[in-house]
């Protein structure tokens, strides 16, 4: 109980002499926040283009390949082979009797992008009617959709957003004749917002193509995904393979995620090292600052113990401070910050930085932690120090 | 220089907060490094690449394919050289999307017109002679123990053969050496002739072409000449000198460079602060030293000199440690993150950051400098500040 009251005391003493020290407190608030700020925002990265892949990763819906293809764009089905895929067991049947399926064309287009004017690829998806039924997520927020036979595009609201003049009512010229922006649309944030989509049929004779690169079925439960693997491969005429749109886009995100967490954590690692030599420099001067005002506690009678606590207290709460600060700073700049990147398809997927609760919280353990280790050897020093020599210093 | 022992006194005035301040420069240092190695390593490409080269492919984009029949129209465009052409393979290796190109190319032309490729002429001739013959990068052999003579299988996965299977042979006939660039040698080159009569789909036609120009001068005249030639027909060409591809390619990863700035940009701040806040905490404490100092005679400048030297020693010892650190680091992570290229620290990084050692000691150093040049005696021993 005694112990408890010094701690307090004395605590609460160096706490209010805080604000006669603040220039050398900045360091550790600027510090940790330094690192707090940028761990936060690579990491935020990574959370929105999982977060964005992963908004297509249904489990009972199923993605059918050319066996060995690693994407869609990498693969090919010939018209018989989509019809058959259609027809398989396990496919589910909509109210008319039809399956709800559409068979797929992805190919990609050399547009500027907003900004360099450098031209990059952007998906263009040729359905069929039935990928609404398969994405009720993907909406019309202006304009109509597309009608099949003219040249006629929706807009996802990430290439918009990334693409210049994608705008409604804009003529892109591609392929021999012009295109007309008809919608745009958005898809709950996932990846279908960085594609224009348009009708198979049309997109297919104008690519001069014969025939699709993907079939994605709605699975009659996601229990089907057994039955439609054991037909397809029991058809002698198909060659391919199926997986749940969940498997596909986790492998499509794969890599990309795993670049962005290496780069984040050996980046933040390494500035958490940085902030640690700090933070101790910071201890150490506020610690030789206090000598005499730490002498003449421990001339009292006060226990080494309250000291220590003293110092591991200021240095957490100055952690704890640039921690805020530098996980307040990366959600204000970076959060709903829209980037792309040339994603596994081979073409730009727009993504948001999405700066989230769990990682904020994480932000501030590692700053807590920095703290914790900053002053621990300072504090160490503080109790330790005999009172004669330090009431006698300066 | 013989004031040196006083930069040195200085500095170990207090050991533990110059070690500590050393030790966050070289940690600042050895982000630096790593992420300029990183973000050059994204760039090289283009670097690199030629201006007297072009690259022909679809107008559309790179994924369409144009017709080998091409090559004699460009080939008789004046001002052409020599003309070769590739595609791209795509593929697995040992279950996994294949770490390297893979390029089905004809092997007379293609190391006609990419010279920087060497490989000994008895490997060339064996090339030639062997339909399933394929040569790679030496430091690919290298990273894959392959050596020549073996058999390697790759999966396809955009060209199944005409049989309906995935598997396709090579037989390593040669291994090749870019004595500009290691990371060049990371491709796997095989006969077009044999990719050509084994493929299911697409035959007769080739990704893109390499055009080598006369005179690089006249580059884009070529450029747009060939161009012309299949204006208007159904598969028409964009023409552009290699350089402006690997920019254009480099860029459609999204901003390296800004996301590579932005970090340093912060954690310099970080460090600038961290270090400038020591710097001037340890002139205050030595004021009355300084005017000591200038009372025996030394000149304002020298005294501004002293301070402006430790900082800068700091800078710099604590900076080229960290560079070495990062060269190590990146010697360790290179070798597994060889696909992206990384190939470890370059002169033009090194100076980049000895520059930026420079600015970082002067920002630190120099506002506690002009402080101490200006401290009049008299105030500084009378503990007037």
């Amino acid at each position: 109980m005694n112990m408890l009251r010094q701690v307090l005391v004395v605590t609460l003493m160096n706490l209010r002499s805080l604000p006669q020290r603040w220039s050398t407190s900045l360091v550790i608030v600027v510090g940790i926040a330094g690192v707090v700020g940028v761990l936060t925002a690579i990491l935020a990265m990574g959370e929105g283009f999982r977060a964005t892949l992963g908004q297509a990763g249904k489990t009972d819906q199923a993605i059918v390949l050319r066996s060995g293809a690693t994407s869609e764009l990498t693969s090919g089905l010939d018209r018989e082979s989509a019809d058959l895929i259609k027809g398989s067991a396990g496919v589910a049947r909509n109210a008319a009797g039809r399956p709800i399926a559409s068979a797929e064309i992805l190919v990609i287009a050399d547009l500027p992008k907003r900004g360099t004017g450098t031209l990059a690829n952007a998906p263009i998806r040729g359905v069929q009617p039935e990928a609404f039924e398969l994405r009720p997520e993907v909406r019309i927020i202006a304009g109509r959709n597309f009608t099949a036979g003219p040249r006629e595009l929706i807009v996802g609201r990430g290439a918009a957003s990334q693409f210049e003049g994608l705008d409604l009512g804009a003529r892109l010229a591609f392929r021999d004749a012009d295109w007309t922006v008809v919608g745009l649309f958005e898809a709950d944030g996932g990846v279908h917002e960085s594609e224009l989509w348009g009708d198979a049929e049309t997109v297919m004779s104008a690519y001069r193509r014969g025939g699709f690169q993907s079939v994605t079925v709605q699975l009659e439960s996601e229990a089907a995904m057994t039955t439609l693997r054991a037909a397809l491969a029991d058809e002698p005429r198909l060659n391919v393979e199926a997986q749940t749109l969940r498997a596909y886009y986790t492998s499509q995100a794969q890599q990309m995620s795993l670049i962005i967490n290496v780069l984040g954590y050996t980046v933040g690692y390494i500035m958490a090292i940085g902030a640690l030599f700090g933070a101790l420099n910071t201890m150490y001067a506020a610690v030789s600052t206090r000598s005499r005002e730490i002498a003449t506690l421990r001339a009292l009678g006060f226990g080494g113990g309250a000291i220590v606590a003293s110092v591991l207290v200021e240095a957490m709460l100055l952690a704890l401070a640039g921690g805020m600060i530098g996980g307040g700073l990366a959600w204000l700049i970076f959060n709903g910050y829209t980037v792309s990147t040339l994603g596994a398809n081979f073409s730009q997927v727009a993504f948001d930085f999405k700066v989230t609760g769990e990682l904020l919280r994480r932000g501030l353990a590692a700053a807590l932690v920095i703290g914790l280790l900053g002053g621990l050897l300072p504090a160490w020093r503080a109790a330790r120090q005999p009172v004669t020599t330090a009431l006698r210093a300066l | 220089m013989k004031y040196l022992h006083l930069v040195f006194a200085g500095l170990f005035r207090k050991k533990i907060r110059t070690t500590l301040t050393l030790l966050s420069v070289v940690v600042a240092f050895l982000l630096f490094g790593m992420l300029q190695a990183v973000s050059e390593a994204f760039q090289a490409g283009s670097d690199r690449a030629r201006s007297d080269r072009l690259i022909t492919n679809s107008r559309y984009s790179i994924i369409e394919m144009l017709p080998i029949s091409y090559l004699q129209q460009i080939e008789a465009v004046p001002g052409v050289r020599t003309v070769a052409f590739a595609s791209w393979f795509g593929g697995s290796y040992q279950d996994r999307p294949a770490q390297f190109g893979i390029f089905p190319v004809d092997p007379e032309r293609y190391l006609q017109a990419v010279p920087e490729i060497q490989l000994p002429a008895d490997q060339a001739e064996r090339w030639r002679n062997t339909r399933d013959g394929a040569i790679v990068g030496r430091s690919l052999a290298e990273r894959l123990g392959w050596r020549i003579g073996d058999r390697v299988t790759i999966v396809a996965d955009i060209w199944p053969r005409r049989d309906g299977g995935n598997d396709w042979n090579f037989e390593i006939t040669g291994l090749y050496t870019n004595p500009d660039s290691q990371q060049s040698e990371s491709g796997l080159l095989f006969q077009y002739e044999y990719f050509d009569e084994a493929r299911q789909w697409g035959r007769g036609t080739v990704g893109w072409f390499l055009v080598q120009v006369e005179d690089p001068d006249r580059a884009e005249d070529v450029a747009v000449a060939v161009d012309a030639l299949f204006a208007n027909s159904p598969n028409e060409t964009k023409t552009q000198t290699e350089k402006a591809f690997a920019q254009g390619f480099a860029r459609q990863f999204g901003d390296i460079g800004l996301i590579v700035s932005a970090i340093l940009g912060a954690v310099f701040f970080t460090i600038l602060v961290l270090a400038g806040n020591t710097m001037a905490q340890a002139v205050r404490e030595r004021v009355p030293e300084l005017a000591i100092l200038k009372t025996l005679g030394f000149s304002d400048r020298a005294v501004l000199g002293l301070v402006v030297a430790e900082s800068l020693a700091l800078t710099l010892v604590g900076g080229l440690l960290g560079l070495g650190l990062a060269a190590l680091a990146l010697g360790a992570v290179g070798a597994a993150l060889a696909g992206f290229g990384i190939e470890g620290m370059s002169t033009s990084v090194v100076l980049l950051g000895i520059g930026a050692m420079v600015a970082l000691g002067l920002a630190v150093g120099l506002p506690p400098a002009l402080r101490a040049m200006r401290l009049r005696v008299v105030d500084a021993l009378g503990g007037h500040q």
